[in-house]
């Protein structure tokens, strides 16, 4: 079939060559006028149609799972049915916490570019050419630094403070007035859980599995001498930062949309006249002060779209957080900024390339895919309603 | 009432780049007299006045030499405070700027950037400020709503008020009624008439009429240099320069 | 004549006395009230505020300076990984620890959190709980990209070989532990129900501990061929086997050709679409294009990702009746899709940009519309056409959620369009998760990540300063 495609396409084409050796200058020029135009006119409208016809289609092929429990409960099965629940509360927990952080560097940044560099100065060039790489630079990219900097850096540093701190509670701990193993620096595996479940009762409860290895490995009953517990629980301390989750996402996602926000408040920022800013000078304020108060105000138009495209970016990318803090399964929602999380992009990419069942969740993949496409949209639109509102409440009449 | 000398200029040059926009312009200006400003546009009238706030400060690449003496004070020496300064020289631009604020808060804003924050006091200033800029009637029932609701010529009287809010000593104004109707005009240029009683006034304009009306001195600039400058009367009626004869008779300009 | 200019009481009084009747002049006098000025001086003011906002706002704005070069930084630094024979950070399994269970090796794990971990590692047991459903996991997965086409078997297999990996979600689950330091050798473990899973991720464990005693790879030794295959020396990149395999080849060229593919459809449309707008299209039909293929730049990648994978492969698969369903061709047509937006954008304002009295002037010779397009508009933004197809193909090159999802993920090379490839990206998407931290493998995916980085920054570098100095030479006549 291709080949007659093909075949086709290229006898058209030399009919049309031999076709218009024969007209006039003029007729030639006209059909060429009008090819080109309906040429580029229906590559245009090509796009526009299949861009129709992808928003049709998730809809049409999701449309049967699409409910309100679709949205509110759950996966259940295997991920073969119920809802996508978590992956929304996720979604919106990355994006929230990804645009706190990202939203207010990416204002400042802008208000530097505007307010304060001076054009053409090396450090301006350097900013702007910064900004545009971290445009450019792939997604999985950022994952990486994700992976190698927050996780592997940061959060393993954090992690060593943190567990030299539990260490040596827990040294006090067995130290202390009354403990076990106070008399001869033994003790048993029911005296130390006890002893532990009493100080700090949050961490260590969870411990008594532990607890229970330490003294089969001492045999039951047996006391355990103190330098032995210590070395066993020192080398079980769990990783609390050192891992993936929904922090680090976050990090690694402000990164990403950094530029966003640059780029669309520092257009905010470049609109508001001059006039304003002279005449806010000539008033006494301080140039700090004209940036609070006329600058930023001026700019908040732009700083929302800045906020609402971040978002969109954020809620669809998905190779960031692959392996910065994304989960394809949790039973619970989020509960700390170190907790894992679940994303509507990688549940879409989940389910359609890992589930056990591809034919079984085609709706629910379509509806999911419908979601996150969706809320895209409405951020967009929201985006549009937003600005204009501030901009009929700012411009009045005008 | 004998008047001082308020402001003085001495062998004042202006720089953009190379090009040089002002020449050795020296002139004192009075206290409580209205001072106009006039010559062909691109004269450097406008850039003159605002070397007097040091609003040129602003823009990149301007050198300036000379002295600018107000109150005794060189206000281009290297310690002076201009934020202090621009306090006391309050400016009216050429196309009316209120910010995209309420009234109210267009002409509390000054006194909100010097730190009054006392609702009370802020809504007298405000009232204060709008009656002596003769706009109280018009805007006391929509003090809260957008400055950018109203004409042309209340938003320059607004402007006008937020300049007075701050309580200078001299105000600048850089063709105020150059964008307006004659009604508006007519009103900027009382407005101007009462406030010489308590402030300095500059004003640049290039509406010869104008300036015979309002100042009581008159500066012609041409190509960046003082020409003349002499009470009003004496330049529209018998100046001593033929280039300012020519001007003010309407031969070019 | 001082006092009453700067002490308000005074002048208060002064001028109360003369004008005490008249309303106006009471008010002229209470504003100065509030606002008083101290006599001009020299010294200037010390703004503390004005001081630190300047400081911190200048201090942020270094930010995006510093992450790019952490991101630098960091990915080569773990790239280094690569070259190192990895420090045996493994805990000799203690002869006084009789039992390791399975639930004691959730615990000491790198990737599970938790309470958290050890719930869903419960549930995981639940839902794909039989023994018997786990085994024909790739089986299934065989089979619902399998039954379009009996040839793909071939395909299959390959994807079958690095399908434990990136298939089979349980292998996932559990590979997710070797992230620990502490890996203990054997899982005697009490879990009967466990036991299929167990027995992947042990041959997981094997595979990686022997990429443990594995020697580094050298920057030679990635663009060699590392492998025969009928005696003939290919490129194999097979980083879970007995010898890890480690060629950069098939995947640099799987990447270009995913891209070049994407490129091929999107540039002409993109570019035409572009001319369009620009030059012939009505001002209402500008609002409607414009924002419509931005819509298209707001589609996540894992959408488009996800509509290749589904319709789009079916469709290609009908149409060219390819061996492979998921192939270069595919992920190229959706590579496309993501960088049409790209181009079209700076296209059109590269285009705009044109002075317009270039093209009055050419319509005013008499030339037509779509001469004035083709000879004045298109040579005068060149650079700025060039530049947007200079970033589409950094984009493509890139771009990790469509390759995962509509290549098909064999390394394969060749030059057939329509056989499956593996991108770079595709790669450090589809393994890093499961491989150990540091390990020889991992160095590994971040000198790919490395590549790409340097690639795309050499590109963003050559549109930002060559073609913008080229554009400013043309439109300045300098």
């Amino acid at each position: 079939m291709a080949y007659i495609i093909l075949i086709l396409l290229i006898v058209v084409i030399v009919a049309v060559y031999f076709f218009k050796k024969k007209l006039s200058l003029t007729q030639n020029k006209k059909i060429n006028e009008r090819f080109f135009v309906s040429l580029t006119g229906l590559s245009a409208v090509f796009i526009i149609v299949f861009i129709g016809y992808l928003l049709l289609h998730i809809f049409l092929l999701g449309k049967g799972s699409l409910s309100w429990e679709f949205l509110t409960t759950p996966p259940k099965d295997g991920l073969t049915g119920g809802g996508i629940f978590p992956a929304i509360v996720g979604t919106s927990l990355l994006v929230m916490i990804m645009s706190i952080i990202g939203v207010p560097i990416g204002t400042i940044t802008a208000i530097y570019l505007v307010e304060y560099a001076k054009e053409n100065s090396i450090i301006t060039k350097s900013i702007r050419f910064a900004v545009n790489t971290l445009a450019g630079v792939p997604s999985i990219v950022f994952g990486l630094f994700g992976l190698g900097f927050f996780i592997g850096v940061v959060g393993k540093q954090m992690d060593v403070v943190e567990a030299n701190n539990r260490i040596s509670k827990m040294e006090r701990v067995f130290e202390q007035q009354g403990s076990p193993f106070a008399d001869d620096g033994k003790a048993t595996g029911t005296e130390i859980q006890q002893l532990l479940e009493k100080n700090d009762k949050e961490y260590w409860l969870k411990q008594t599995e532990k607890i229970k290895i330490l003294t089969e490995i001492y045999g039951a009953g047996n006391p355990i001498p103190k330098a032995g517990a210590m070395k066993f629980f020192k080398e079980r301390i769990q990783p609390n930062w050192g891992q993936p989750s929904l922090i680090w996402a976050a990090l690694t996602m402000a990164l990403l949309t950094l530029p966003v926000v640059i780029v669309s408040v520092e257009e905010a920022i470049k609109t508001i006249p001059r006039d304003l800013r002279e005449a806010s000078l000539a008033l006494g304020a301080t140039k700090f002060m004209t940036i609070l108060r006329v600058v930023l105000p001026g700019a908040l138009p732009g700083i929302l779209t800045g906020t609402i495209l971040t978002i969109g970016r954020g809620a669809g990318e998905v190779a960031p957080i692959l392996f910065t803090g994304v989960a394809y399964y949790l039973p619970d929602l989020p509960k700390a900024a170190t907790s894992q999380f679940m994303h509507l992009g990688y549940h879409i990419y989940v389910l359609a390339t890992q589930s056990t069942n591809v034919d079984l969740t085609k709706s629910l993949q379509y509806a999911t895919t419908f979601v996150l496409l969706a809320l895209t949209f409405v951020l967009n639109f929201t985006a549009v309603m937003i600005r204009s509102k501030i901009r009929r409440r700012v411009g009045n009449n005008n | 009432m004998k008047s001082n000398i308020k402001i003085s200029t001495q062998e004042l040059n202006l720089f953009y780049g190379a090009k040089q926009a002002l020449t050795n312009i020296t002139l004192d200006i009075l206290e409580n007299q209205v001072t106009a400003f006039i010559g062909p546009s691109g004269c450097g009238k406008s850039t003159f006045i605002r070397t007097l706030n040091r609003m040129n400060d602003l823009i990149d690449g301007v050198k300036i030499t000379g002295k600018v003496i107000i109150d005794g004070i060189d206000i281009y020496d290297k310690n002076i405070d201009v934020v202090q300064l621009r306090k006391r020289i309050g400016m009216v631009f050429q196309k009316s700027n209120p910010f995209p604020k309420s009234i109210y808060d267009n002409v509390a804003y000054g006194p909100r950037v010097n730190g009054i924050t006392d609702k009370n006091k802020l809504d007298e200033i405000v009232e204060q400020s709008l009656k002596r800029a003769a706009i109280w009637e018009e805007t006391k029932d929509r003090l809260k709503s957008s400055a950018l609701g109203f004409s042309g010529g209340q938003q320059q009287r607004v402007c006008i008020a937020r300049c007075l809010a701050v309580n200078p000593d001299v105000i600048l104004m850089d063709e105020p009624a150059s964008a307006l109707d004659p009604i508006s005009t007519s009103k900027i240029e009382e407005l101007v008439h009462e406030l010489k009683e308590h402030y300095t006034i500059v004003i640049v304009t290039h509406n010869m009429q104008q300036a015979a009306r309002i100042s009581d001195y008159t500066a012609f600039f041409y190509l960046g240099e003082l020409i003349e400058y002499d009470k009003t009367k004496k330049i529209f009626t018998n100046p001593s320069n033929k280039k300012t004869e020519e001007y003010v008779t309407g031969r070019f300009g | 004549m001082e006092d009453i200019k700067y002490n308000n009481e005074v002048f208060e009084k002064s001028e109360l006395e003369t004008n005490s009747e008249n309303e106006e002049n009471v008010n002229k006098i209470k504003i100065n009230r509030f606002l008083t000025h101290k006599p001009l001086k020299y010294g200037k003011k010390f703004y503390f505020g004005e001081f630190m906002a300047e400081n911190v706002i200048r201090i942020i704005a270094l930010f995006s300076i510093c992450s790019i070069l952490a991101i630098f930084y960091y990915v080569f630094q773990e790239a280094t990984y690569a070259f190192k024979s990895p420090k045996v950070e493994k805990v000799k399994a203690e002869t006084t620890e009789p039992e390791n269970t399975g639930g004691e090796l959730k615990q000491e794990t790198y990737g599970a959190s938790s309470s958290e971990s050890e719930s869903s590692g419960e549930l995981v047991q639940e839902t794909y709980g039989s023994p018997s459903k786990k085994e024909t996991d790739g089986e299934l997965v065989q089979e619902t990209y399998g039954k379009t086409s009996t040839k793909e078997s071939g395909g299959e297999l390959k994807q079958e070989t690095y399908g434990k990996t990136t298939t089979t979600s349980d292998g996932g689950e559990l590979v997710q532990e070797t992230y620990g330091t502490t890996k203990p050798k054997e899982n005697p473990g009490p879990v009967v129900e466990m036991s299929s899973t167990e027995g992947e991720s042990e041959q997981m464990s094997n595979s990686e501990e022997n990429a443990n005693s594995e020697k580094p790879i050298d920057f030679v030794k990635i663009m060699m061929p590392n492998d025969y295959v009928d005696n003939k020396p290919t490129y194999v990149w097979q980083p879970i086997s007995e010898v890890p395999k480690y060629s950069f080849i098939p995947l640099f060229i799987g990447a270009l050709k995913v891209t070049l593919i994407g490129l091929l459809f999107a540039a002409p449309l993109a570019i035409l679409a572009a001319i369009f707008t620009v030059a012939f299209a009505p001002k209402w039909l500008k609002e409607i294009i414009k924002p419509a293929i931005e819509i298209l730049a707001g589609f996540p990648s894992v959408v488009i990702g996800f509509f290749c994978l589904m319709t789009l492969a079916t469709l290609v698969q009908s149409v060219f009746d390819t061996t492979f369903r998921l192939n270069s061709f595919v992920g190229g047509l959706g590579m496309a899709m993501a960088v049409i937006p790209i181009i079209y954008t700076i296209t059109e304002d590269a285009l705009s940009a044109v002075p317009n009295y270039m093209r009055f002037a050419s319509l005013a010779l008499g030339a037509s519309r779509w001469q004035t397009a083709w000879k004045v508009l298109l040579p005068a933004a060149a650079p700025g056409v060039f530049a947007a197809l200079i970033l589409g193909f950094g984009r493509a090159f890139g771009e990790t959620m469509i390759a995962l999802m509509a290549t098909g993920n064999a390394a394969l090379v060749s030059g057939n369009i329509f056989e499956s490839v593996r991108t770079m990206a595709a790669t450090i998407g589809a393994e890093m998760a499961e491989v150990e931290f540091r390990s020889i493998h991992y160095g590994v995916l971040f000198l790919i990540g490395a590549v790409l980085f340097a690639v795309t920054f050499s590109l963003n570098a050559l549109a930002e300063f060559y073609v913008r100095k080229k554009l400013m030479k043309k439109f300045q006549g300098q």
